[in-house]
């Protein structure tokens, strides 16, 4: 039976996280275009497939398939109707899979929406769309809410809001650094860990993003302006290229590994990886950081 | 007769991003009987090319090219009525039809893209996200278009921007227009590998592109 995440966390132990899920999906016959969340309903058997994947991989710590699961973003597959279930069902299935050992971070990704000036969703709507899907997600029975790829500061801070007034789990929160060192929206390392370090969160990180190496950097930036939160490192198994009509990412296994390696001597606690990643990278993960 | 001060003002406007000040030094313009063509050519715009590049270094991003983009939309569209008044208009470099492939929902990049062509003097038909092959071959057929700019994010959706070209092939209207490719999956190799005539990394250099496309440089 598992101690709570933090526990182990603060015990010093590195955890291993899983990999992509929405390229895992569609190679075993999601549409394309069709989001992983409508699958959490009708096929929930191919989602515990995914996940025992990366349990067999050596995965301690994987996320529930929710990643587009808020409101605004179910409501453009039109799957509105069903936010709570989705997500509770999706902790469900995911906790089934990880058994009593594996830990179970609650996955949430952004709206898709922009937030004023630039467009129109408000701060306060952001937080009541974020806790609705955190408490599906708790009352699946997830061990922490963990949300990713985070861009605008604000909607970030909304996520961390809502889930902190859904339930009273511990909450990590990671960027997608994929531009010029910054989110998209211009967000340095050093802002998003000072910014979620205010709000208490748990953990922070970098996730997606562009190049895995330049997570070397990131992690130090994040290091000093967040000095008591955990570290994660999760970023994309390289840089997208295409080859004959497949889309290739140029990090193999190998190179994932010994970057694992840097991230966790750069105090990195969570490791492991996003777009472009399969079990075989979350295997080479785990392999070298539990030789 | 204005001078170099106001039109730096109204080039300032845009780069700050601010679209109240925009639509109030165009008025003054107006007032003062400025030609709004000057204001747009030599006041907003070049401004609008101070952020492109900042956007394309790495210095500015997403909020501050949208911004700035809105602060031009709002001055130039404070300065129309006396434009059309004056029977001016600014010189349309080419008509660009542009959108998300199809099973794609990422809006930003493409938005941006169809921004920085507006701003620089392109006619900008924004078909949104999401677009069908058909939908793109009507609206290319449509408003006769010198231009196709396609964006996909996904590692899934991107083969649909050859599918598009497929059917502008099919539908033989595939001489008669351009194709630029961008998004995070895209290369120029990709674009070279599936017959589009160009392919652009970020906004600034699109517009680029798009207007050697054209032989508007």
């Amino acid at each position: 039976m598992r101690i709570p995440i933090l526990e182990r966390l603060t015990a010093g132990d590195v955890l291993v996280a899983d990999g992509a899920t929405g390229t895992m999906l569609q190679s075993a016959g999601l549409p394309t275009g069709q989001p992983g969340e409508a699958w959490i309903l009708e096929r929930p058997e191919e989602i515990i497939k995914l996940h025992q994947a990366y349990l067999k991989a050596g995965s301690q710590l994987i996320l529930t398939s929710t990643f587009g699961g808020t409101r605004p973003r179910l409501k453009a597959a039109g799957l509105d109707a069903q936010v709570d279930q989705i997500n509770r069902r999706a902790a469900e299935l995911a906790r089934q899979a990880a058994g009593d050992d594996v830990y179970v971070g609650g996955d949430i990704g952004p709206t898709g929406e922009l937030m004023p000036p630039l467009g129109k969703l408000t701060y306060e709507h952001a937080v009541e769309v974020f806790a609705e899907q955190a408490r599906g997600l708790a009352a699946g029975g997830v061990d922490c809410i963990y949300i990713e790829t985070m861009g605008d500061l604000n909607e970030a801070k909304a996520a961390v809001e809502g889930a902190k007034q859904a339930c009273d789990l511990p909450v990590f929160c990671t960027f997608s650094f994929d531009t010029h060192g910054r989110t998209g929206m211009g967000v340095s390392p050093a802002q998003a860990a000072q910014a979620m370090a205010e709000m208490g969160v748990d953990a922070v990180g970098a996730n997606c993003g562009h190049a895995p190496e330049e997570v070397l950097d990131f992690l130090p930036q994040m290091r000093e302006r967040a000095p008591d939160a955990f570290l994660i490192a999760k970023p994309n198994a390289g840089i997208p290229r295409m080859v004959k009509r497949q889309v290739v990412y140029d990090a193999e296994p190998e190179r994932m590994a010994e970057l694992a390696l840097a991230f966790v001597r750069l105090g990195a606690c969570i490791v492991g990886a996003c777009c472009g990643s399969s079990p075989k990278h979350i295997a080479a993960i785990a392999t070298a950081l539990h030789d | 007769m204005p001078n170099e001060g106001f039109f730096q003002n109204l080039a300032q406007a845009v780069i700050d991003g601010l679209p109240d000040r925009a639509r109030a030094l165009a008025e003054e313009a107006l007032r003062a009987g400025i030609d709004p063509l000057d204001a747009i050519e030599q006041g907003f715009k070049p401004g609008m090319d101070v952020v492109g590049d900042g956007f394309a270094k790495g210095e500015l991003f997403i909020p501050d090219l949208m911004m700035s983009g809105e602060a031009m939309k709002v001055g130039i569209a404070t300065l129309e009525p006396e434009l059309m008044k004056r029977k001016q208009e600014r010189r349309v470099l080419g008509k660009v039809v542009i959108g998300t492939v199809q099973g794609d929902i990422h809006e930003i990049g493409k938005t941006l893209v169809a921004t920085m062509l507006t701003a620089n003097g392109f006619e900008v038909h924004d078909l949104g996200v999401d677009v069908s092959a058909q939908k793109f071959l009507d609206k290319v057929r449509e408003v006769n278009a010198d231009v196709l700019g396609m964006s996909a994010l996904l590692t899934t959706t991107i083969l649909n921007q050859e599918t598009v070209i497929l059917t502008l092939k099919e539908a033989g209207l595939r001489d008669q227009v351009k194709v630029v490719v961008g998004g995070v999956p895209t290369s120029p190799e990709w674009a070279e590998e599936i017959g589009a005539d160009g392919y652009a990394e970020n906004a600034t250099e699109a517009v680029e592109v798009v207007k050697q496309l054209v032989g508007a440089v």
